[in-house]
C-alpha cells in the first residue's frame, strides 16, 4: 500500500512540476518579492514591513491559486486522458488514488513554499544586509500558510472528485474567500438570535477557518506567534483536511466511472 | 460486506468523526486566539488608505465589512459593560478611509466613541476627529455638524465649539431650522438641562438605529426626572420655609397650594417624597443618568 501511495504521490508531484502554469506563478511571486524593496523606498520607515507583507501575502495567495489551478484537474484530467482507467485497473484502490493525489499536490506546494520563502529571505538579506531574530518569526507565518494549503488542497480535490474543473475552481476559491472572513461569520452568529444564530453558527463551523491561519500582520510587526495557537492550528488543519479528504474518498468511491 | 462498501463506510465514519473533532479543535483555536483576534489585526495595519489600494476596487465592500466589525466590536463590549474600547477608533478610521461617504460610520461611530464607559469608549476627542473627517469628505451633509456640536457640548463640555459647529451646519442648504436654535442656545450659556434635552430629543428623532434611540430615550427620561425633581425640591423647600417643618406627603404641598396634584414621573408612577424631605423616583434603575445634570446646573434655563 505504501509503495502504491508513494508512486501516486511522486507522479502527481512530477506532473505538477512539469506544468508551465506553476513556473509562471513562481516567477511572478519572485518578481513581486524582488520588487518589494522598491515599494519600500517610496515610503518612510516601512521597507521591511512592506517587504514582509508583500512577500508572505504573495506566498499565501499564489500558493492558493496554484493549489486551485492544479487541484481542479487532478481527477478530471485523469478521466479525460483515460489514464485513470489504467491506474485503477492495477491493484490501486480509489481511496489510495485520492489520498496519493492529495499528498502529491501538498508536496508540490510545500516545495514551492520553500523556494518562495528562500526568495523572501534573500530579499530581506539584500534589503537589511543581515537577518535578525525577528526574521525567524516569519517561519511561524510560513508554517501557518502551509497549513492553509493543506486545507485548500483537500477542498479542491473534493470538488474535483465530482465537478468540472471550472466549477471546482469557483467553489474552491469561494470557500477560500468565505473562510478568510470565517470569524466575521462566527461573530455574526454570536450577535444573532433564534434560527439565524444556529444557521450562522453551523455555516461558520462548516466553512474552513482561514482567519486563524493568517498571522502575517502579527509577524510583520515582529510579534511572536503563540506556540499553543500553532499547535491547535496544526490540529485543526489536520482534522479539517482529513475530514474533507474523507468526503472526497466517499464521493469518488461511489462515482460511476464507466 | 464487499471491499467498496467497507471503504465507503469507513470514509463516512471518518468524515463525521474528523469533522466533529475539527469543530472541537477550532473552538480551541478560538479560545487561544480570543474573540477579538481578527479585529486586533487593525492595530498592525499601516492605514486604511493602504488597505484601500490593496482592495482592488472593492473598497466599498470592504468598508461594509469593517463597519460591521466595528458595530459587532462595540456591541460585544457594550453588553459586557466594558471600560475600554481600544479597537473602536482604528476600526472606524479604516472603515471611513475605505469609504469616505459612509455617513453612518461617522454619525454612529461618533456616538459610540464619545460617551463615557461603559456606554461608550469615552474618547470624545477621537469622536471629533472622526466627524471632522466626515465633514471634510461630505461637506454638504449638515447632520454631521449636528453630531459634531453634540459631541462638543455633551462630552467635551465646550459650548463655544458646539456653537460654531451648529452655526456652520445651519448655513448648509437643507439644514433644519433647529440647528440655528441650537447655535443660539450654545452661544447663550454653557450646559443646562433644557439644552441637553433638546439635543437628545434631536438625536431621538433623527436616528434610525434602535440602540442609539434607546440610549437617547434613557437620557431623556433621566433628564425629565432631573428637571422635575429640581422643581419639586424647590417647592418642598418653599413649604419648609413657609411652615417651619417638612411636608409628610404630597397632600401637604397640594393643600398649601404649592402643587396642582400628585407629581408623576415619565414612567407614569408618582415621585417619592422621603422622610428627610428629599424627592426621588421609585425605581432608580429606570433612570441610569439621574442626577448627572442636576448636580451641574448653574442657573435654570
Amino acid at each position: 500500500m505504501t509503495s502504491r501511495l508513494s508512486a501516486i504521490t511522486l507522479n502527481t508531484f512530477r506532473e505538477a512540476v512539469r506544468d508551465r502554469v506553476l513556473y509562471n506563478l513562481i516567477l511572478f511571486v519572485l518578481l513581486l518579492v524582488a520588487s518589494a524593496p522598491l515599494f519600500g523606498q517610496i515610503s518612510i520607515g516601512l521597507e521591511r514591513l512592506i517587504l514582509v507583507n508583500v512577500g508572505l501575502s504573495s506566498i499565501s495567495l499564489f500558493g492558493v491559486i496554484i493549489a486551485i489551478l492544479i487541484g481542479i484537474g487532478l481527477v478530471s484530467k485523469e478521466i479525460e486522458k483515460k489514464t485513470l482507467y489504467t491506474i485503477l485497473s492495477r491493484p490501486v484502490r480509489r481511496w489510495e488514488f485520492i489520498f496519493g493525489k492529495y499528498c502529491g499536490l501538498l508536496l508540490t506546494l510545500i516545495v514551492n513554499t520553500v523556494f518562495m520563502a528562500m526568495g523572501l529571505y534573500l530579499a530581506l538579506l539584500i534589503t537589511a544586509h543581515s537577518l535578525t531574530r525577528a526574521d525567524v518569526l516569519l517561519l511561524g507565518a510560513i508554517y501557518c500558510i502551509v497549513l492553509q494549503f493543506m486545507i485548500m488542497v483537500a477542498l479542491t480535490l473534493f470538488f474535483s472528485s465530482f465537478s468540472t474543473p471550472i466549477f471546482s475552481a469557483i467553489f474552491a476559491f469561494s470557500l477560500f474567500v468565505i473562510g478568510t472572513f470565517g470569524e466575521d461569520l462566527k461573530n455574526f452568529a454570536a450577535m444573532s438570535h433564534g434560527p439565524t444564530k444556529w444557521l450562522a453558527s453551523a455555516a461558520a463551523y462548516l466553512v474552513p477557518n482561514f482567519a486563524s491561519l493568517n498571522v502575517i500582520a502579527r509577524v510583520a510587526h515582529e510579534q511572536p506567534v503563540n506556540g499553543s495557537l500553532i499547535g491547535f492550528n496544526t490540529l485543526y488543519a489536520l482534522l479539517y483536511s482529513a475530514a474533507v479528504t474523507a468526503a472526497a474518498v466517499l464521493v469518488f468511491e461511489r462515482r460511476n466511472l464507466k | 460486506m464487499n471491499s467498496n462498501r467497507k471503504v465507503t463506510w469507513i470514509a463516512a465514519t471518518l468524515l463525521v468523526v474528523l469533522f466533529a473533532a475539527s469543530v472541537f479543535s477550532r473552538r480551541q483555536v478560538e479560545r487561544v486566539r480570543g474573540n477579538e483576534a481578527t479585529l486586533e489585526d487593525v492595530l498592525y495595519l499601516p492605514s486604511g488608505k493602504t488597505i484601500k489600494r490593496l482592495s482592488l476596487g472593492y473598497s466599498s465592500l470592504l468598508a461594509n465589512v469593517y463597519w460591521t466589525r466595528a458595530v459587532q466590536y462595540f456591541g460585544s463590549r457594550h453588553i459586557k459593560h466594558a471600560q475600554r474600547y481600544d479597537l473602536l477608533y482604528p476600526l472606524l478610521d479604516i472603515t471611513t478611509d475605505l469609504d469616505p461617504k459612509l455617513i453612518v460610520a461617522y454619525e454612529y461611530g461618533a456616538v459610540f466613541l464619545s460617551q463615557q464607559p461603559p456606554e461608550g469608549a469615552g474618547q470624545p476627542d477621537k469622536a471629533v476627529s472622526l466627524v471632522e473627517k466626515g465633514i471634510r469628505e461630505n461637506p454638504g451633509y449638515w447632520r454631521l455638524y449636528f453630531t459634531l456640536g453634540f459631541v462638543h457640548y455633551m462630552d467635551r463640555n465646550d459650548p463655544k465649539a458646539a456653537q460654531i459647529a451648529f452655526e456652520k451646519g445651519s448655513e448648509i442648504p437643507g439644514a433644519l431650522p433647529w440647528m440655528k436654535v441650537m447655535a443660539a442656545r450654545m452661544a447663550e450659556r454653557s450646559k443646562d438641562i433644557n439644552t441637553s434635552m433638546a439635543l437628545w430629543q434631536g438625536i431621538y428623532e433623527t436616528t434610525y438605529d434602535n440602540t442609539v434611540k434607546d440610549t437617547a430615550q434613557r437620557h431623556l427620561v433621566s433628564l425629565q426626572a432631573d428637571r422635575d425633581i429640581t422643581e419639586l425640591q424647590r417647592r418642598v423647600d418653599s413649604y419648609r420655609a413657609r411652615t417651619g417643618r417638612l411636608p409628610t406627603s404630597w397632600a401637604d404641598l397640594i393643600n398649601a397650594g404649592l402643587l396642582p396634584g400628585i407629581p408623576i414621573t415619565p414612567f407614569k408612577d408618582p415621585y417619592v417624597l422621603k422622610d428627610n424631605g428629599k424627592v426621588d423616583v421609585q425605581d432608580g434603575s429606570k433612570y441610569p443618568y439621574l442626577g448627572e445634570w442636576r448636580n451641574n446646573i448653574e442657573k435654570p434655563f
